[in-house]
């Protein structure tokens, strides 16, 4: 029976099934097919509303005007609404204020989390279960917006970049999620440097961190998405529309249809169509999270269910 | 390292010693259990404190400021700007005015108290009992409608032995949670609004269009379904787990005895996925005046209050909008500490359970 139960060897092609275990039955065509088209079902209906997106911002004013709206079919590949809106003007600042945000929050949250959750993780130290109940306490009750807006306001911080980064900065959950996982790293391992004379700050830097580089990629991913599409804080902190990050002025063009500032003159002369712009901003915003987050995603289950849920 | 060298910190680092002296009949495996800490049993975590705890309070403050340095800027950040608010919601019981004194927060003490004038205003405002209602159709026809797909997505993709086309299709459906509320609302309006692509193609063949997007009749299932596209492919991920650690060896005795492929689904899958169902949908229930903020907000312009006011945008609306500080925070404060019972009670129901839930017991 042992040769029964020894089942799935490595598959043989990249794409063919790995062999069945004889007491489980061959799945019928119908099966087999119903199976199919409700994945494949689920899975166009995430990617053709991103296609439609992509595609149209890629179109010529001329493609746009024949399929009525909405492309579909590409027939042509124009760069035009891209030049328009990456050649200075609201769009081009809001691009560059949402990377500057993104990356310095990033750099921050993670450099306060990663010290946090080490400094947390070494069970028995003074003051270790004030700091983690301080912490904890946090993730039941919230102090509630206005309360919150009014401390940041008091604080001087509106109109500034930093009530963008500071109010939201750490993520309690996240400092968990890399406590739990600096707690299971070795500790004979960080008894051996401790021995060879390494201090707390080269056994974080050089023990700790080296052995935890899949779940700081997925809390580094976390953060940075957090940034990236963060556009209440801009809303309710920022007044000056030059401050404004790539999220708000997306609502502004794209939901309240309003031409960006600096750019609307190509769209009335005709050389550009308002509809490609707007799908290119959309593709600005989702560029960088749709090509970051498949080099990360391996690492997702491992760091998502270190902290969270235990089934 | 100096520090590092104290009786005291060797104690500490090392808790395979302090395991094994309050466990002696643990023997090798002591060690190898002491490495994670998580796992410390009861006496070898009190045997750890009391090593821990040797030496005076200022050895032990020298020995382990390292650390203590390395948390503070968290527990700043935290006792800043979550813990001072909380002092600010006092504002509720007041008639805040901001202006009174040049800094916001000072103003707070110059203030007149009110008592509960916020609090009766309230409960007499058809609006407040509006948005209440929206909260909770909402979240019940979340429960209803999303909380289920994630399961049955996890049950497709977990039969399916292909590993590429399962890897291929996880990495599509997790995509779109890492989108934005205002990207997953444009595309939306994309495809169902007024000139989106439907009612464009129907309009061209010579049917009326429609706009899904302004309709506040189908608003909450709009929402609902806006939440389904974003997040429940990334849900999938605590379902397939709690299936990969099902023993193959449950499947093959139950064929043994002559379960066919339903059957085995029914008792052997489903059942590895009941603790975790019930987990979340417990955790689910403690959160449930939390509806969609970003999301909500978004779109209330487009279908006005009526339909889409839910707590948290009501509180958004008159105080940030409206300037009524003392108002919108009576409001805040009504919503967290109902917010607070429902959390703490849930988490109680997941820890009767046998489960973890948020924090540990």
């Amino acid at each position: 029976m042992s040769t029964v139960t020894e089942q799935r060897p490595k598959a043989p092609g990249r794409w063919a099934a790995p062999p069945r275990p004889v007491w489980e039955e061959e799945p019928g065509k119908a099966g087999l097919a119903g199976k199919g088209i409700a994945l494949a079902g689920a899975c166009l209906g995430v990617l053709f509303p991103l296609w439609i997106v992509i595609v149209t911002s890629l179109s010529s004013k001329k493609v746009i005007s024949d399929a009525g709206g909405l492309v579909v079919i590409p027939k042509g590949i124009s760069f035009i609404a891209y030049q328009e809106l990456l050649s200075g003007g609201q769009v081009t600042c809001a691009t560059l204020v949402s990377l500057g945000v993104t990356l310095v929050g990033t750099l921050f949250s993670m450099t306060v989390s990663v010290l946090a959750a080490y400094g947390l993780s070494r069970i028995g130290s003074v003051g270790h279960r004030w700091f983690l109940m301080t912490l904890l306490a946090t993730m039941f009750f919230g102090a509630g917006l206005i309360p919150t807006y009014l401390l940041v306001q008091s604080l001087g911080l509106t109109d500034t970049y930093l009530a963008l980064i500071l109010p939201s900065a750490i993520s309690v959950f996240n400092i968990l999620v890399l406590r739990g996982f600096f707690m299971g790293i070795s500790q004979e391992l960080v008894d051996s440097a401790r021995i060879d004379g390494a201090g707390d700050w080269r056994i974080l830097w050089q023990i700790v961190m080296p052995l935890s580089r899949a779940v700081i990629a997925v809390i580094t991913l976390f953060y940075a998405v957090g940034y990236w599409s963060a556009w209440f804080n801009a809303s309710i902190y920022l007044s000056d529309q030059d401050m404004m990050p790539l999220q708000n002025v997306m609502i502004q063009l794209v939901q309240k249809q309003e031409p960006p500032v600096g750019m609307g003159q190509a769209i009335k002369t005709g050389q550009v169509s308002a509809l490609a712009v707007q799908m290119a901003v959309m593709v600005l915003a989702l560029l960088p999270v749709a090509v970051l987050s498949p080099f990360v995603q391996r690492h997702f289950k491992k760091g998502m269910l270190t902290g969270a849920v235990k089934g | 390292m100096a520090h590092s060298t104290t009786p005291g910190a060797a104690a500490r680092t090392d808790p395979s010693s302090a395991t094994d002296t309050a466990e002696p009949s643990d023997g090798g495996s002591g060690s190898a259990k002491a490495a994670r800490p998580a796992a410390v049993s009861k006496a070898s975590k009190k045997a750890l404190k009391k090593a821990s705890e040797g030496g005076t309070l200022r050895t032990r403050l020298k020995r382990d400021r390292t650390l203590i340095l390395m948390t503070l800027p968290a527990v700043l950040l935290v006792l800043v700007f979550n813990y001072i608010p909380i002092l600010g919601n006092v504002v509720a019981f007041q008639e805040y005015d901001p202006y009174i004194s040049d800094n916001g927060f000072v103003a707070i003490f110059e203030s007149p108290w009110v008592g509960f004038e916020q609090f009766t205003r309230i409960l007499d405002d058809s609006a407040f009992w509006n948005a209440v209602q929206n909260t909770f159709v909402l979240f019940s026809l979340q429960l209803l409608l999303f909380f289920p797909i994630p399961i049955l997505l996890a049950l497709l993709i977990n039969s399916v032995i292909r590993p590429r086309v399962r890897a291929v299709s996880q990495a599509i459906l997790y995509l779109p949670h890492f989108f934005s509320w205002v990207l997953v609302i444009t595309v939306f309006q994309q495809i169902f609004g007024g000139a989106g692509i439907i009612a464009q193609t129907l309009r061209q063949h010579g049917y009326e269009g429609f706009d899904l997007m302004t309709d506040p009749g189908i608003f909450k299932f709009l929402v609902t379904s806006e939440g389904v596209w974003k997040d429940a492919g990334w849900g999938i991920i605590v379902f397939l787990a709690a299936l990969a650690s099902v023993s193959p060896d449950l499947y093959e005795a139950a064929a043994m005895d002559g379960a066919g492929r339903w059957r085995r689904m029914w008792h052997v899958t489903l059942p590895a996925l009941r603790p975790v169902i019930a987990l979340l949908l417990v955790l689910r229930v403690g959160d449930a005046l939390t509806v969609g903020f970003e999301q909500i907000l978004l779109q209330r312009d487009a279908v006005g209050p009526g339909a889409s006011d839910v707590l948290d945008t009501f509180v958004w609306w008159n105080g940030v909008r409206n300037q009524d500080f003392s108002y919108a925070a009576a409001a805040g404060l009504i919503k967290g500490v109902v917010s607070l019972g429902l959390v703490l009670a849930a988490n109680k129901v997941a820890h009767l359970m046998g489960e973890q839930g948020v924090y540990k017991k």
